[in-house]
């Protein structure tokens, strides 16, 4: 147990102290930080991008158009000829040709744009936009409408789900969206955690064994031991960088927005302003969300994330040592190894991105109890209140299959380690199981 | 050829029984190991006294590692018994054996006093005594000044020097060093010899495992040779190269010989003033040389030319496994 003990610590000690392992765990929420500048400025320059066009509109059909703090519209009576000839001096970027409306029923019209410099696919979308809406407000004049009885017309129509059985928990629409999307970055999380720490796992045994070290170690300790330490210090290393990062990413993220005025709010805007939803809506909605993340059951989700992060982590962490015992030391020549570990892996986390829009499929069911999926698709179904049972049984069958592949691992370890220059098969690993000691 | 002269079984749990000092720091009796596709070790038994250096010899391939591995517990033996003191091995006894194989290894990115730390502590030292015996030998090779030095840094002379001392840092009672000068310079090789002689004169066992023959002749008092898997002799070295003597005298002297001395034995050589003879089965040294002396051979020197390891083991093994020095 001392012994062991050592070896966590070491195994964990060499690599937190290590300059690397430092400047990832910090720069990697620093570089978060600064993607969201980078955003926030790409956001800004966009609107610098300002826009002056000429309108031809013989027949006024645009007469209610607005500017817009990038686009500026003049109304112009020259012919387009002459236009096109003070198109510099009078500072335009464009002119716009409206022909015409021979028929107000006509559902397309086509409209000219004349410039050497043509519009950019948002501003094109903008503009488009602007057009419909005044031609919109145009036709309902032309055809005496009465503008409210349209209105009226479109009805937003959203499901809200409700319980039959009082004592389910309520789940509204938005709590759906906002559990599909605090499901898809847990999973994702552990999708990069098993992957990351699971290697780091690998080559260290690799590293042990070439490095001949191993032999001194093992005439002190025994190969379980050794296995174990070592997978439970890198473990350690992971829980640590995980912490950090999410301490450190909402830090980050603050001063961010402090610093540049740069909120998730205004670069929501500009995508809805394209998608035609009203800020105000936008408003209630962020609102809500936030409503929606802070009544989700942090105190069940978070100790299930850390079972399901340690329970995966063990499971695939001792099949890469395995397997990092039967390699040499060319990674190149492992690739056949390690493929089988990192399939079940990749498939988890395309069923997981299934899994979070469909969190009550049968998919979701029998994905979330089979151990080699379930750290990866149960987390994502965390925030969807998933029924007890399952998670019961998922967590049983995880615990089982992960002790069951530790001792597996550590019978193939105890004699790969030992192996030199031997490149292993499957049929040789699987004959190392029933080895004698 | 010697008779393997075991503790007889009855011997064995006499000693155990009446709790008598086990005059043999390890013992092997029929100790078997067999691997997928061959015997590594078939049926080996030997005793090493206590604090003797103990050539362990054999060719490339003879079982001499997995002998060593069942011997530090890395593996276990399929069949026999190994005692260390008189006792079955157990896990209390690799804290009491220090263990450097001939592919030496060590953490590349480690600091060396931090490494030094680690492995002592897995030996069962507590932190206050490792520290104190790094330092030791820190002062004993003078090389205070590597503790924050990690070990890739260090040439490989250097590293080999930090092996061993993590090899004997928690003072076992029995060492095995497989190969310990392979890779060294001359001066780290008489700095670790020298080592070597200490740790036997503070009462350490130490196994010595080579196929070099020249350094067992120098160092071991006992020897076994090992091949495909079996012992197939072990003694003393004195005794082993009585054994194995075949009556070669070397004389050198002044005058004429005798016309009819070769009758006396077949002549390995003959230099002039100076020859090399194998006396017949029959005949002894002190006639031989009574018959010089008769016929006023003027006698300058006579001596037995034992037989060196190298031709025993070459002998005993084949001329496949010539030493390479």
């Amino acid at each position: 147990m001392n012994k062991l003990w050592l070896i966590i610590q070491r195994e964990y000690l060499t690599r937190v102290k290590k300059r690397s392992f430092i400047l990832a765990t910090i720069l990697t929420p620093l570089a978060f930080g600064l993607f969201m500048v980078i955003v926030s400025v790409i956001f800004s320059y966009e609107s610098d991008d300002l826009k002056r066009i000429a309108i031809l509109d013989k027949e006024n059909i645009l007469n209610s158009i607005s500017d817009e703090n990038n686009l500026i519209f003049k109304f112009e009576d020259a012919p387009l000829s002459e236009l096109k000839e003070n198109f510099e001096e009078k500072n335009y970027d464009a002119i716009m040709v409206i022909p015409p409306m021979k028929n107000l029923q006509d559902t397309r019209l086509t409209v000219f744009y004349y410039s050497d410099d043509p519009p950019g696919l948002d501003m094109r979308l903008m503009i488009e936009n602007k057009l419909q809406k005044s031609i919109r407000k145009y036709k309902i004049s032309a055809l005496n409408l009465d503008a409210k009885e349209l209105e009226s017309l479109d009805t937003k129509v959203s499901i809200n789900p409700e319980p039959i059985d009082e004592s389910k928990a309520d789940v509204s629409a938005m709590a759906a969206g906002v559990g599909a999307a605090i499901g898809g970055v847990m999973g994702f999380i552990m999708y990069m955690a098993v992957f990351i720490y699971g290697n780091m796992v690998m080559r260290s045994v690799m590293e042990e064994k070439t490095s001949r070290i191993v032999e001194v170690m093992i005439s002190s300790v025994k190969p379980f031991q050794l296995m174990m330490g070592k997978i439970i210090g890198v473990g350690g290393v992971g829980l640590t960088q995980l912490i950090i990062w999410a301490i450190l990413i909402p830090i980050i993220s603050m001063v961010v927005q402090g610093i540049f005025g740069f909120d998730v709010d205004s670069s929501a805007e500009m995508s809805a302003a394209a998608s035609q939803i009203d800020p105000d809506d936008l408003q209630g909605w962020i609102e809500q969300i936030w409503v929606e993340i802070l009544a989700l059951n942090w105190w069940a989700i978070f100790p299930l994330f850390l079972f399901y992060f340690l329970g995966g982590y063990f499971l695939y962490a001792s099949l890469f040592a395995a397997v990092g015992s039967a390699i040499g030391d060319d990674l190149g020549e492992g690739q056949s190894l390690t493929l089988p570990i990192t399939i079940p892996v990749i498939l988890a986390l395309y069923i997981m991105m299934v899994v979070v829009r469909t969190p009550q499929s049968s998919l979701a069911t029998w994905s979330s109890i089979f151990p080699f999926f379930s750290p990866i698709v149960m987390p994502s179904r965390l925030a969807f209140n998933p029924p007890m049972w399952e998670v019961i049984v998922s967590m049983l069958v995880l615990v089982v299959t992960s002790l069951f592949f530790v001792w597996l691992s550590a019978r193939i370890y105890r004699i790969g380690i030992l192996m030199y220059g031997k490149k292993a098969s499957f049929k040789e690993l699987g004959k190392w199981l029933f080895y004698k000691g | 050829m010697v008779e393997n002269s075991y503790p007889q079984q009855f011997n064995d749990s006499t000693n155990q029984r009446f709790n008598i000092k086990y005059m043999n720091i390890l013992s092997l009796k029929n100790v078997v190991k067999t691997y997928q596709d061959h015997i590594a070790v078939n049926d080996i038994s030997f005793d090493m006294p206590e604090g003797c250096i103990f050539g362990l010899l054999g060719p490339n391939g003879a079982g001499k590692s997995s002998m060593i591995r069942i011997i530090t517990t890395i593996t276990q033996a399929d069949s026999g018994t190994v005692y260390l003191n008189g006792e079955p091995l157990n896990s209390s006894h690799p804290a009491q054996i220090g263990y450097m194989p001939e592919e030496r290894g060590l953490y590349k990115k480690m600091e060396v006093g931090d490494h030094l730390m680690y492995l002592a502590q897995l030996k069962g030292l507590p932190k206050a005594d490792a520290k104190q015996a790094i330092d030791h030998w820190f002062e004993k090779f003078g090389i205070q000044d590597w503790w924050n030095k990690k070990v890739e840094e260090l040439s490989k002379g250097m590293q080999q020097k930090i092996q061993f001392i993590s090899t004997v840092i928690h003072k076992p009672k029995l060492l095995i060093l497989d190969e310990p000068f392979s890779g060294l310079d001359p001066i780290n090789a008489n700095l670790i010899k020298d080592e070597i002689y200490e740790m036997k004169k503070q009462g350490i066992s130490i196994i010595f495992s080579t196929h070099r023959m020249e350094q067992v002749e120098e160092i071991c008092e006992h020897i076994v040779l090992i091949n495909q898997g079996k012992n197939v002799l072990q003694g003393t070295v004195k005794d082993v190269k009585a054994q194995y003597k075949e009556n070669k005298f070397e004389f050198k002297y002044e005058g004429e010989l005798p016309a009819d001395f070769n009758d006396h034995g077949n002549v390995v050589k003959e230099t002039p003033g100076s020859v090399i003879i194998q006396l017949q089965e029959n005949e002894s040294s002190n006639d031989f040389l009574n018959y010089l002396l008769r016929n006023n051979v003027r006698i300058q020197s006579f001596n037995e030319i034992l037989p060196t390891l190298n031709e025993i083991f070459i002998r005993k093994v084949g001329a496949i496994t010539a030493p390479q020095s």
